[in-house]
């Protein structure tokens, strides 16, 4: 059955039904224990499980995600809590050089099942350091997996997918959705798996693929081109790594017409791989070029006004559409 | 607290020839990839551990299978120590697909689980919070066992190794750190990279033990290493075992070392762990010219079939060479 819940609390609801099914499932992070977090994700786990179950740790970024690979080496299943994304740089060494090269110098003969839960994304007045979008870091490192969930029920379900997943997975959650982002979600164990787009609205016409808290923006300015005459599919990705890309290209050979839309900068970002991918793989059903709605290539500004103008939002995606639709 | 410096064992004659052997074996592996890596047969990724045999001998005799290490990437003496074959060790050095890692990097950057081994990567220091991890584990599990994390002087200075500690400390981990003191940072001297001349003064700062001892002395080693492990599995926390010494070579076999004096290496090379554990044996009449013989022999046998099996060893399959990504 499922209820509306806060996409916040599906994400405390996976941690805590995976930790009850399994005993090798922890939480270690800044702040999870008695406080819950800085968001109050982990509230009641320590209560619940126990002071080693939900571990408070020292401002140690690298040593929490190095913990988390040595107590994976020995079959436990640890969750990692950056208390930002942004905060992830200080154990970027231990998630790219350690984690993610593990198997492959081990001959294939370690799994490493670590979750690294990161707090991602702009619009929450967080400035330069609570802002940013790093996916392309992870996604470009072969040897992680990267989930962005845009719902409730994904980011339950992808949670406890990421969890039983036998590799590192990079769990963005976006810190504007954690409220906002309120809908139903099963309340049995439903997981969404990894690798998966989903479809958030169907159409002809146009192509949009995207992920995170540009899902709702986007949906927004298919809606309005809908009152135009434009049909527009709207591609929720979910996964960034690996990204689905039969789903992508299902859907532009339907639509000959792709635009993409994140959240992250351009340079580099999921749109210029989804793009070249489409250039390789589906040139001659292009019936206009790829577009991408993305961050400038900029920090994330403080201020409303300067946020405001980084940020892409159903205007801007809406003309990007129109554009396409015109060519 | 007794110091562990005076921490009372007890070995057998038998005990004793046999660290004599594997201070012979490691010597005599070192020596020989030396010439390998001369001779081009081994690519690269040589880290000599000559003059430093005493440490990982004195340290890991004795350690149960459960037991885990988390060595330096001098140490390959720990890996044979700990029940890796030394044929599969060069091979592992010849990047052969019987190596631990099938040819995909060299040297110690592999691991074996089931033995206790970990693998680290380049980046020195990184082993640490991940010898927490494992350590961690042990305490979950309420298991006696312990975990020996491997440093130099210069890996010392990384946050890794401060974060490490620091977790350690707070958790009472099982965790005995062993910093390999060799003076050197590839080229630069201790005195520019630290303003103490002990490493084990910064234990104290963390909140336990730490000792600085004659690197070179096999036993010293052995009875540091046996009072810290005992303290470890007793639950009391870890220890920061300094071990004074010094490389014979270069930090790698490229490494011509022009930055020490040859007066300095004749200093140290007549404090050669071998010759000074020799003439200690020979002094108590523990070791004959028979026996010294007999181990000679078995030595020089183990590394020429090591040597045989790493050249009679298949190369790596190209197809192995982008699999293993994602378990």
């Amino acid at each position: 059955m499922a209820r509306e819940i806060a996409y916040l609390d599906a994400i405390r609801e996976a941690l805590r039904e995976e930790m009850r099914r399994d005993p090798q499932v922890f939480v270690l992070g800044e702040d999870v224990g008695a406080y819950g977090g800085a968001f109050g994700i982990t509230k009641g786990l320590q209560e619940e499980f126990g002071e080693y179950r939900c571990l408070d740790m020292p401002i140690s970024e690298s040593c929490i995600i190095g913990v988390s690979v040595g107590a994976s080496l020995r079959g436990f299943r640890p969750v990692a809590e950056m208390q930002f994304g942004d905060f992830i740089t200080c154990g970027f060494d231990q998630i790219v050089n350690q984690a993610a090269t593990l198997r492959y110098r081990y001959g294939g003969r370690v799994a490493c099942p670590i979750v690294v839960r990161a707090p991602v994304g702009g619009n929450v007045a967080g400035g330069l350091y609570h802002s940013q979008n790093p996916e392309s870091w992870f996604v470009h490192r072969p040897g992680l997996k990267v989930v962005a969930p845009s719902t409730a029920w994904d980011a339950k379900g992808l949670l406890k997918a990421a969890i039983r997943d036998n590799n590192p997975v990079i769990y963005l959650e976006h810190k504007y959705l954690y409220r906002r982002a309120k809908g139903p979600v099963p309340e049995g164990d439903e997981i969404v798996p990894i690798g998966q787009a989903a479809v958030r609205r169907e159409g002809s016409d146009i192509t949009l693929v995207t992920y995170g808290a540009m899902v709702m923006a986007s949906l927004d300015a298919a809606e309005r081109l809908s009152k135009e005459g434009v049909e527009v599919e709207v591609i929720d990705l979910r996964t960034l790594s690996p990204w689905d890309k039969g789903a992508v290209l299902a859907s532009l050979e339907k639509t000959s017409r792709l635009v993409v839309v994140h959240e992250d900068v351009k340079t580099l970002g999921l749109g210029a791989e989804i793009s070249a991918t489409v250039m390789e793989e589906r040139f001659e059903h292009l019936d206009a070029p790829v577009m991408r709605v993305t961050y400038p290539d900029s920090h994330c500004p403080f201020s409303a006004v300067l946020e405001r103008e980084n940020l892409p939002n159903a205007d801007k995606i809406a003309d990007a559409l129109r554009t396409l639709a015109a060519y | 607290m007794a110091s562990i410096k005076r921490f009372k064992f007890k070995l057998t004659t038998e005990q004793l020839l046999e660290m004599l052997y594997w201070l012979k074996l490691i010597r005599a592996f070192d020596e020989r990839l030396s010439v390998l890596v001369r001779q081009g047969r081994v690519r690269s990724g040589v880290y000599s551990s000559i003059g430093q045999e005493a440490i990982i001998v004195g340290s890991c005799f004795g350690l149960e299978k459960d037991d885990y290490i988390c060595p330096l990437h001098r140490d390959l003496g720990s890996f044979l120590m700990k029940g890796v074959s030394p044929g599969v060790m060069m091979a592992q050095m010849y990047a052969k697909a019987t190596g631990l890692s099938k040819g995909r990097d060299s040297a110690l950057h592999s691991g074996v689980p089931e033995l206790g081994i970990f693998g680290n990567t380049s980046m020195l220091g990184a082993n640490t919070p991940v010898a927490a991890g494992i350590a961690l584990t042990f305490k979950l599990e309420q298991r006696r066992n312990v975990v020996l994390a491997y440093f130099g002087e210069g890996a010392a200075n990384t946050g890794d190794v401060h974060e490490a500690m620091n977790v350690a400390a707070v958790h009472k981990l099982p965790v005995v750190f062993i910093c390999e003191n060799n003076i050197y940072a590839y080229s630069v001297p201790i005195e520019k990279s630290m303003a103490i001349e002990d490493v084990a003064d910064r234990a104290e700062a963390y909140g336990f033990d730490g000792v600085s001892i004659n690197g070179n002395d096999v036993l010293a080693v052995y009875q540091a290493a046996q009072g810290a492990i005992a303290r470890a599995r007793s639950g009391e926390g870890p220890t920061l075992i300094e071990c004074k010494t010094y490389r014979w070579h270069g930090h790698s076999e490229h490494d011509p070392a022009f930055y020490r004096t040859d007066e300095e290496l004749a200093m140290w090379k007549s404090r050669d762990p071998l010759t000074t554990f020799t003439t200690y044996l020979r002094h108590r009449q523990m070791l004959s010219d028979e026996i010294l013989l007999e181990i000679d022999q078995r030595v020089v046998k183990e590394i020429d079939e090591a040597v045989a099996f790493a050249e009679s060893s298949p190369d790596p399959d190209p197809s192995e060479a982008a699999t293993d990504m994602l378990a």
